[in-house]
C-alpha cells in the first residue's frame, strides 16, 4: 500500500514536471511567434554559453516571440525533442544538430506540419529541400585558414599533434579535413597522434601526455577548440616543453574565449581561429523575411569570421571578439 | 621434493583464494603485456618542468598522477557497495558539484579575479560539507526511504551538473595564482606528482578508520545481512547513510584535484563517465558488488589497475572514444568469471587437477 502511494506521488510529480513544459508554451497571446529552439548543451563550452546567452535574449516574449529551449548533446535526444517541438505545433524549429546525420524524417515530418525549419551553428547531412536557411560558420573554411596560417610558419618539419573534437560532429570534421588534406600534401607534415578528446581538457592533457612519455618530438598542438588547447598546454607546462611565440611548440586553438585570446596576448599560444556564435540576430531577419512573406535570397549564410595571430593581436581584440 | 611442490602448491592455491589475486593478475598481465610491446613503457625521467621544478615523467608516472582520483573514489565507493549492496552512479555530478563550489568560493562573484577571495583550505572545507550534504542526500533515499541505490543516485546524476553550473551562474572561472594548482600538478622541489601524496594520505586514513572503529564490520555485517544485524543492536540505516556521507568526502577530495589541474572547470565534461570506472575499480578488486564482505586494498589496487589499462590504450594510440569498449571488455571476463556456476565449474577443474596431481606424486 505505502509502496503504491508513493509510485502515485512520484507519477503526479512526475507528469506535473512534464505539463510545465507545454503550459508556458500554451500561454500564447495570439501574435507572439511560437518558436522551438534545440540547441547543444550550454555547459559544454564557453562558445555555446555565448551563443545560447545570444539566443536567451533575443527569443523572448519583449521581442514577440513564445520560445522553448531544449538542449542537449546527443543526436537522438535531440530529435526526440524536435518531435515534441512539432507536436506542440510550433511555427519555428530552430535547430543546431549534435550530429550532422539521422535528421531527415524529422525534418520531413515538420514540413508536413508546415514548420519552418531553421539551422544555425551547424549544417546537416540532409535535402536542402528539408530545411528553409541555414546560418552557419563555414567550418571547413576555419580549417582552412588556420592551416594556412600553419603553413606561413616555415618550419622545415611539421610534427603535428591532432585533438580532435566529438567525432562526426561539423565543427570536428571542417577543421580535421584541412590538416588531413596539407598532411597528404606536404612531405616535411606528419601526424605524431590524431585522436579524438570530445572538446574534453582532461582527456587532451592525457592524450598530449601520452605522446610526452613516448618521447616522440613534436612543433604543432592543432585543438580542435580552446579546452583542448588548454589540457594539451598543462600538459606542455608539466614537462617543462616551451610553447608559444618562439618557442618549440606551436599552440592552436578555435573558439576565441576571452581568456584563450589573452593567452595569445600573453604569446603563450600562437594562434586561435574565431566562431562566430552570434547567430540570433540572423535567425530574426531570417524570420521577420518569412513573417512577411518575402522570398529568402540565398538558403545558406554564411557568417564572417577571423583567425588572431599571438603576434599581432591586440587588446582591443580580445575586447571585441571574446566570448 | 615432492613436499616441497605440495608446498609450493599450497601457496599459490592460497593466493588464488585471496581477493587482492584478481587485480594483481590484472596489473601483471598489462605489465608484462607492455614490457613485451614496449620496454620504454617503464622509462621514468627526472627532469625540470615549466616551473623549474625537477619532477619525475614517464607513464608508471602518470599512472599515480592520474590514478589518484579513483583511488579515492574507490574507497568511498567500496564502503556504498559493501553497506548498500548497491552503486552510487551520481559520484562525477557531484565532482562537478564540489569543484564548482571551491571555484565559487575562491573566485567570489567575479569569475576572473587577480587574487584569492579566500583561503584555498576555507574552500576546500566548504567543498567537503557540500558534497557530504549531497552524499547525505543519497544517503537518505537509500537507507530511509529504500530505494535502490542506483536509482536514488539517478537524480543526482542527472541534475549533478546542471546543478554545478548554477552555482557559478554558468561562468567558466579561471583562477590564475599559481598556488592553487600545486593540488593537481606538482609542488615545487618535490618531483612526485601532488595527487599521489593526496591519495596516500586518504588511504593511511581509512586504514585507520578501519584497524580502530568498528565501521568495516558494521558495513560487512549490514551488508551481508541487514535484518540479522538489526537484531544484534546495529542500525543499518544508519550506516548505510554513514557510507554515502564518507563517499561524498571521498568525492571532495577528487572534485578537488580535478579542478586544480586546470585552475578551471567545464560543467558538461569535468570527471565524466567516472562513475563508471570507480564502480569497475570495485568490481577489478573481487569485491561482490551486492554487498557485504571488502577488501580495501584489493579496491585500490583495482582503481590504479584501470589507469594503467587506460594509460596503455592512450599510448597504443586506441581512439579515446573507443576506451569504453575495452573497458567494458574487463567487466565481462570479472563478471562472469565471478558468476556462481562458472566458479563451481572452475572450482571443480580445480579439484581434479589437485587430484591427479596426488596421485602421480
Amino acid at each position: 500500500m505505502k509502496k503504491r502511494v508513493l509510485a502515485a506521488a512520484l507519477a503526479l510529480v512526475m507528469a506535473g514536471a512534464m505539463t510545465m513544459v507545454p503550459m508556458s508554451a500554451k500561454a500564447e497571446e495570439g501574435e507572439l511567434i511560437k518558436v522551438g529552439i534545440i540547441n547543444n548543451d550550454p555547459n559544454e563550452s564557453g562558445y555555446r554559453t555565448a551563443n545560447d546567452k545570444d539566443l536567451q535574449a533575443m527569443f523572448n516574449e519583449e521581442n514577440g516571440y513564445d520560445a522553448s529551449f531544449a538542449y542537449s548533446l546527443k543526436n537522438d535526444e535531440q530529435i526526440n525533442a524536435a518531435q515534441k517541438f512539432i507536436q506542440d505545433d510550433v511555427d519555428y524549429l530552430l535547430l543546431s544538430a549534435a550530429d550532422t546525420a539521422g535528421w531527415d524524417s524529422v525534418l520531413q515530418d515538420a514540413q508536413d506540419a508546415g514548420i519552418h525549419v531553421i539551422l544555425f551553428d551547424r549544417t546537416i547531412d540532409a535535402d536542402e529541400s528539408l530545411y528553409d536557411a541555414s546560418i552557419v560558420s563555414d567550418m571547413a573554411k576555419e580549417g582552412e585558414t588556420a592551416v594556412e596560417w600553419l603553413k606561413g610558419q616555415g618550419l622545415d618539419e611539421y610534427k603535428v599533434i591532432h585533438i580532435q573534437g566529438v567525432m562526426g560532429s561539423a565543427a570536428q570534421q571542417g577543421r580535421t579535413g584541412a590538416l588531413t588534406a596539407a598532411v597528404e600534401e606536404n612531405d616535411n607534415w606528419s601526424l605524431v597522434t590524431e585522436q579524438t578528446a570530445e572538446w574534453n581538457a582532461e582527456k587532451a592533457q592525457q592524450i598530449v601526455q601520452s605522446v610526452i612519455d613516448s618521447g616522440e618530438s613534436f612543433n604543432v598542438i592543432y585543438a580542435e577548440n580552446d579546452d583542448m588547447a588548454k589540457g594539451a598546454v598543462a600538459a606542455l607546462d608539466k614537462a617543462n616543453i616551451s610553447h608559444g611565440v618562439g618557442k618549440d611548440v606551436i599552440v592552436m586553438g578555435f573558439d576565441c574565449n576571452k581568456w584563450a585570446l589573452e593567452e595569445l596576448l600573453a604569446q603563450n599560444w600562437n594562434y586561435d581561429g574565431q566562431c562566430n556564435p552570434f547567430q540570433a540576430s540572423y535567425i530574426n531577419d531570417i524570420i521577420q523575411k518569412l513573417e512577411a512573406g518575402e522570398e529568402l535570397e540565398q538558403k545558406t549564410i554564411i557568417m564572417e569570421e577571423v583567425g588572431f595571430d599571438a603576434t599581432t593581436i591586440t587588446q582591443e581584440d580580445v575586447d571585441k571578439y571574446g566570448i | 621434493m615432492s613436499k616441497k611442490a605440495e608446498n609450493k602448491e599450497g601457496f599459490f592455491r592460497s593466493l588464488l583464494r585471496q581477493q587482492i589475486f584478481i587485480p594483481l593478475a590484472a596489473l601483471l598481465i598489462l605489465a608484462v603485456f607492455n614490457l613485451i610491446m614496449d620496454p620504454g613503457f617503464f622509462r621514468i625521467n627526472l627532469g625540470p618542468n615549466s616551473a623549474g621544478n625537477m619532477v619525475l615523467s614517464g607513464y608508471l608516472i602518470t599512472i599515480l598522477d592520474y590514478g589518484s582520483e579513483l583511488a579515492i573514489l574507490a574507497i568511498g565507493m567500496t564502503l556504498v557497495t559493501a553497506a548498500s549492496g548497491g552503486q552510487d552512479i551520481s559520484v562525477g555530478a557531484a565532482m562537478a558539484i564540489a569543484g564548482s563550489v571551491v571555484l565559487r568560493v575562491l573566485c567570489g562573484t567575479n569569475s576572473r579575479p587577480d587574487t584569492l577571495q579566500a583561503p584555498i583550505i576555507v574552500a576546500f572545507l566548504i567543498s567537503c560539507v557540500a558534497a557530504m550534504l549531497f552524499g547525505a542526500f543519497n544517503g537518505i533515499l537509500v537507507a530511509y526511504f529504500k530505494i535502490q541505490p542506483m536509482v536514488a543516485t539517478l537524480i543526482l546524476f542527472t541534475a549533478g551538473r546542471s546543478i554545478a553550473a548554477w552555482i557559478n551562474n554558468n561562468e567558466l572561472p579561471i583562477i590564475s595564482d599559481p598556488v592553487f594548482g600545486y593540488f593537481g600538478n606538482f609542488i615545487p622541489g618535490i618531483p612526485v606528482p601532488t595527487p599521489f601524496f593526496i591519495a596516500v594520505a586518504c588511504m593511511i586514513v581509512i586504514f585507520l578508520v578501519l584497524k580502530f572503529t568498528n565501521l568495516g564490520l558494521y558495513t560487512q555485517a549490514v551488508g551481508i545481512n541487514a535484518d540479522s544485524s538489526r537484531l544484534n543492536g546495529l542500525n543499518p540505516a544508519f550506516i548505510k547513510f554513514i557510507t554515502f556521507v564518507i563517499l561524498g568526502l571521498c568525492v571532495a577530495v577528487a572534485g578537488f584535484i580535478k579542478v586544480s589541474r586546470l585552475s578551471s572547470i567545464n560543467y558538461s565534461v569535468i570527471a565524466k563517465d567516472i562513475e563508471m570506472d570507480a564502480i569497475l575499480a570495485v568490481a577489478l578488486g573481487g569485491n561482490a558488488l551486492g554487498g557485504g564482505k571488502f577488501n580495501m586494498p584489493a579496491s585500490i589496487l583495482g582503481a590504479y589497475v584501470i589507469q594503467f589499462l587506460t594509460t596503455t590504450l592512450y599510448k597504443f594510440n586506441v581512439q579515446s572514444d573507443a576506451l569504453p569498449a575495452y573497458k567494458a571488455v574487463v567487466v565481462i571476463i570479472l563478471v562472469v568469471l565471478s558468476a556462481p556456476s562458472v566458479r563451481e565449474y572452475l572450482g571443480r577443474i580445480g579439484k581434479k587437477y589437485a587430484g591427479t596431481r596426488k596421485e602421480a606424486a
